[in-house]
């Protein structure tokens, strides 16, 4: 079996919370989440962290089918992830016309802030 | 004496602002690729000359003292980023100019991956030059606030990898529309001055209006671009019969019209002409046929209520909006009477309850139809809805008047 682990990003309580903690304990969780990923590499096909929740752009469609362009996260409420998809384009324009050619729901679009294909 | 040689001053800063401004930063963006730290250094320029200007005089050659100023401060802040220092090193005045570099700068502000209003900020900041104070003062925000907020929004357009370059034909018109809808916002925060009684340092309207003047000279073929600089331009022609020497608002039935600027009202109906030709029609081409009738008219008693409200129709039908429909009412008020103007206005009150004007114009279709006490609780609520000075005292002094009836 195949799956994605999706994990959840920092609401703003805790960045909040992550900023005010010192120096030592940001390195000790790093040290961590390094650990994490060493001991199931030879499980994960690839990983990557994305750009803070601020970043993000999404492509909502209208009941005609018009692409909406908005800031912002795209989950609430009811809607769940659906799937992904990595891509690697020149600039966010290039992301949008693609989002807004997808024929199957909304897309939000985040950028990645790092990569680990292994 | 004192007094006018301060504003002449701070005039003479925003002239060059303006010039200078969006010019830098454009072509920093360009040269080292990067938009947060090209906006930064710019402001930081912007600061310093802020502070030394008033006091040294406006340098002879602005331009090439801002980029001195800029390079300076930058190859220090930046010592570590190697990337950046070499670059900013070799910089020099004057900077290889893109004739796009502008409106590449304007795209990527009025990117819409961006909130509208962050789109406006981003523009006033890095195209028109405005310090973060002036735009928190124009929108009545704490100052902090606004640098927070301009912090997320240069770290967005990096992050996200916002482009900076002008949009591909086939995106042209929605692009376009973003930054129309940008300058239009800009000049009403300016123009109706949503808040706060302090005069600012700046006018937004003035910015807004060159920078549509730009925009129109970059694409002199598309019609609502024309329709938008005529629109503010009808605007400003009027500015000097709006208020009275003690700064309280004149509506537009009492407004001297020899203080008209004739000149340039010919000039904008004339723009208004020419988009016509154009054959693409759009709601600010109908809303500056608008404010043209009223323009035109010689008094406010031949006003052409018949041409207004078939606008307003046309108007409804490109852009159906309750305020829309709030300002047709006010026009039917005058072909079909206070009864019919004031149905329709009522069939309203679910969409514009909060909105300060549909409570005024409500106030005065009851006050004509002679139902004293409800006109007054909704004259009333008008005044607590709205933070502009002007229309405060304007209400104010119509409440005392009619209850003094």
């Amino acid at each position: 079996m195949k799956y994605v682990l999706l994990f959840c990003g920092r609401t703003p309580q805790d960045a909040a919370r992550w900023e005010a903690m010192s120096e030592e304990a940001h390195a000790q969780r790093d040290a961590r989440v390094g650990q994490w990923f060493a001991e199931y590499r030879s499980k994960i096909g690839g990983a990557v962290q994305l750009q803070a929740a601020h970043a993000t752009t999404s492509v909502h469609f209208t009941a005609d089918g018009r692409p909406l362009v908005t800031d912002g996260p795209f989950l609430e409420g009811t809607e769940v992830i659906g799937g992904y998809a990595e891509i690697d384009v020149a600039d966010l324009d290039e992301a949008l016309q693609m989002a807004k050619t997808w024929p199957a729901g909304g897309v939000e679009i985040r950028p990645v802030a790092s990569s680990d294909r292994s | 004496m004192q007094e006018s040689t301060h504003d002449e001053t701070h005039a003479a800063l925003s002239t060059v602002f303006r010039e200078e401004a969006g010019r830098l930063v454009g072509a920093l963006v360009r040269i080292l690729g990067n938009f947060e730290i090209a906006e930064e250094i710019v402001q930081d320029a912007l600061l310093v000359a802020l502070e030394r200007w008033p006091v040294e005089g406006i340098p002879a050659q602005p331009g090439a003292w801002l980029v001195t100023v800029a390079r300076r401060r930058a190859i220090d802040q930046l010592r570590r980023d190697a990337r950046y220092r070499d670059k900013l090193a070799a910089l020099e005045y004057p900077v290889a100019q893109e004739p796009d570099d502008r409106l590449r700068l304007m795209f990527t502000c009025c990117h819409p991956a961006l909130s509208r209003e962050t789109q406006v900020v981003l523009t006033l900041r890095a195209v028109c030059g405005f310090t973060t104070a002036e735009i928190a003062h124009a929108f009545l925000a704490s100052e902090s606030a606004m640098a927070r907020r301009i912090v997320r929004a240069r770290q967005k357009i990096v992050q996200a990898g916002i482009p900076y370059r002008v949009p591909r034909d086939e995106d042209l018109d929605e692009r376009l529309g973003e930054v129309l809808a940008v300058l239009y916002l800009m000049f009403n925060e300016g123009y109706l001055a949503s808040g706060g009684s302090a005069p600012a340092r700046r006018d937004l309207a003035e910015d807004a209006a060159w920078l549509a003047a730009f925009v129109t000279r970059l694409y002199p073929r598309e019609p609502e671009a024309l329709g938008l600089l005529a629109l503010m331009r009808l605007h400003l022609a009027r500015v000097e019969a709006r208020f009275d020497v003690g700064g309280e608002l004149i509506l537009l039935p009492h407004q001297d019209r020899s203080c008209w600027d004739r000149h340039m009202i010919a000039e904008a109906v004339a723009m208004i002409e020419q988009a016509a030709m154009l054959g693409r029609p759009g709601p600010y081409q109908v809303q500056a046929a608008l404010v043209a009738c009223h323009a035109e008219a010689a008094s406010w008693q031949a006003t052409d209520w018949t041409q207004i409200l078939a606008l307003y129709d046309l108007l409804l039908q490109m852009t159906p909006s309750p305020v829309v429909r709030l300002n047709r009412a006010v026009a039917l008020r005058y072909m079909a009477g206070p009864e019919a103007a004031l149905a329709e206005v009522e069939a309203l009150a679910r969409d514009l309850d909060g909105y300060h004007l549909f409570h005024a114009i409500r106030g005065e279709l009851l006050l004509e139809l002679g139902q004293r006490e409800q006109a007054q609780a909704a004259e009333l609520r008008a005044l607590t809805l709205t933070g502009n000075w002007a229309e405060q005292s304007l209400l104010r002094h119509r409440l005392s008047s009619a209850s003094a009836e």
